[in-house]
């Protein structure tokens, strides 16, 4: 699954967990499919309803700030989104994100406008924005992640090496 | 060449030499949970085999919606409970308190490493050791392997000078520091704090830094090992937990930061987000509908003091409600024997049980629409305190206990004690 495509979701800067997966859903928790109809509802109400498989969630600066809850990711990646491209991103989320296997791009967001058709080629790092006709490029992951996501998240990195084989 | 506080503990902890940005696998030494993390990471920890690397050190706290107050969050509970039993990890349950506190008070030693399933495990850095957040899944390993992957981060300098002004306190200066460096200003570092006024400073104060280092983005928030945390391990019973670590005088550090607290006044956090300081001079009349004194940020005894020295005497204003909740049992019980909680109670405080409900908007104090909370906790996310409608504040407890008198934000200065 190198090549992903869909449409572009555009939020700001600073959406953090508490917009992804709010605190008053705290009791959804442990039953994420309910969990993830809720998902960055305090950012777009509507989102969860209008999202299709394969869409991008495109954020601005630090993206994901605030809470460990790895429900955030999950249920970004639950909802069908394809990955998440945003101009930077906090540090727990971009690692649990790898970790339950949801592609997280670093990239210049601001070229990208709501609801544009994009495509990204994960292996060669580009972003096309098929409605603008541009490319942008993206960093490419540590090693380290790279590793883990091509093995499928971090429990199956684990098992598979019986243990952590990073660094 | 020196190491950093970061490179010194993780250099021990991976039996290497362990630079900035060389990534690292460590031995860990303190793992934590809670109650909004921890069923996730039990399901993957069982998934992965399940018996647990050090049990006696993996600690699952039921602090976030203590005592639970839906059906679906007793059911996580149970089976929290029900995992502690079978696979030997210790349980901190609702009387208990919040994890953060939990953990200095009890669990973690300087030159650990702590990783915990939830973003504030910052806050034991204050002690001298290296803790951070994680998700649940990197826990679980950790869970099962008793190690984690690291990479070693740069670290800022934080040199800090001075004293602060009568009414002006650590949280003053932390959202003063975010304010100044950004809410993503220091995204993967580690901030280390030094300077003579750290020196002075007492274990709560730090703590209070430590906590909210990831605020800025941060991987941890650290403070050298020294006499004044000698003296607080010895408080709570723990004084051959202590060790002495300080950074290598010719550590390299990416940014050094010189700050002068006398230049400080008492600060806000305005909506929503926590790099959106303000002086508490520039907000001044703003009505607040609550008041909310805890957290692992600052609902400690001397928070609570400092809150009740304001308050004794007094009454909170008629159109506001001031809500108290003691981080721990022990700052519950200590709080309780001074004398402290009577006299809050007497000024017109609700106080709760120890535990994160209201701060994190589960239960116990969630805003109406349209209403403005000033809080001593870490965060005014949109939707933070359980209702996007609703805004948020933050600011030190003088602050707050200042404006649950007023019923606005209010100067602890020109209030008086
Ligand atoms: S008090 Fe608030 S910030 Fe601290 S651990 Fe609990 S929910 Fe998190």
């Amino acid at each position: 699954m190198d090549e992903l495509a869909g449409k572009a979701w555009k939020f700001g800067d600073n959406i953090s967990t508490d917009h992804i997966a709010p605190g008053r859903f705290f009791h959804l928790r442990t039953n994420l499919p309910e969990l993830a109809k809720h998902v960055l509802e305090d950012a777009d109400t509507e989102f969860a309803s209008k999202v299709s498989v394969g869409d991008f969630v495109v954020g601005g600066r630090n993206f994901g700030l605030g809470s460990s809850r790895e429900h955030a990711p999950q249920i970004i990646k639950l909802a069908g989104v394809g990955a998440v491209l945003a101009k930077s991103v906090a540090r727990i989320f971009f690692r649990n994100a790898i970790n339950v296997g949801l592609p997280v791009l670093v990239c210049d967001t601001d070229k990208i406008d709501d609801g544009d058709q994009l495509e990204v080629d994960l292996e060669n790092g580009i972003v096309f924005d098929r409605s603008k006709d541009i490319k942008l490029e993206f960093a490419p992951l540590p090693p380290a992640m790279v590793k883990i996501l091509a093995d499928g998240g971090l429990v199956e990195h684990f098992k598979k090496h019986g243990g952590l084989a990073i660094g | 060449m020196g190491l950093t506080l970061a490179e010194k503990i993780l250099s021990a902890a991976a039996r290497q030499d362990a630079r900035s940005n060389e990534i690292v696998i460590v031995d860990v030494d303190v793992i934590a949970v809670q109650d909004g993390t921890g069923p996730l990471a039990i399901e993957k920890a069982k998934e992965l085999g399940g018996k647990l690397a050090k049990p006696d050190k993996t600690i699952l706290f039921i602090d976030h919606a203590a005592p639970s107050p839906r059906a679906e969050l007793s059911n996580a509970h149970k089976e929290m409970r029900a995992y502690a039993k079978t696979s030997g990890a210790v349980l901190s349950d609702i009387n208990q308190g919040i994890i953060h506190q939990r953990l200095i008070e009890s669990f973690v030693s300087p030159m650990d490493v702590v990783v915990g399933a939830d973003s504030h495990t910052c806050m034991s850095g204050a002690l001298g050791a290296f803790a951070t957040g994680m998700g649940s899944t990197d826990i679980a390993i950790a869970m099962v392997s008793g190690k984690t992957w690291l990479r070693v981060p740069e670290s800022y300098r934080i040199n800090i000078h001075g004293q602060f002004q009568p009414g002006v306190y650590a949280k003053d200066f932390i959202i003063y520091l975010i304010g100044m460096i950004g809410a993503d200003g220091a995204t993967y570092k580690a901030l280390e704090f030094g300077g003579e006024a750290v020196s002075n400073m007492s274990l709560p104060e730090r703590l209070t830094l430590a906590n909210m280092s990831v605020e800025a983005g941060a991987k941890a928030g650290l403070f050298a090992s020294d006499e004044k945390t000698r003296k607080f391990l010895e408080s709570v019973g723990r004084a051959d937990d202590w060790c002495e670590v300080k950074p290598d005088a010719d550590g390299t550090y990416e940014k050094d930061y010189e700050i002068d607290l006398g230049a400080i006044g008492p600060m806000l956090a305005a909506p929503h987000t926590v790099d959106n300081s303000l002086k508490v001079i520039d907000a001044g009349g703003t009505k607040v509908d609550q008041v909310f004194i805890g957290s692992c940020t600052n609902g400690r005894i001397e928070d609570l003091r400092i809150a009740a020295g304001i308050l004794k005497g007094r009454k909170v204003s008629s159109g506001t409600r001031l809500i108290v909740t003691p981080a721990s049992r022990k700052v519950y019980m200590q709080a309780s024997k001074e004398g402290l909680l009577a006299d809050l109670v007497d000024a017109g405080a609700t106080i709760t049980a120890p535990g994160c409900g209201v701060c994190v908007g589960v239960h116990g104090g969630v805003l109406g629409d349209n209403e403005i909370c000033l809080a001593t906790s870490n965060r005014n996310f949109k939707g933070r305190m359980g209702n996007p409608k609703a805004s948020v504040y933050l600011a030190s407890p003088a602050t707050a206990a200042a404006s649950a008198l007023t019923g606005q934000i209010s100067d602890p200065r020109k209030i008086g004690a």
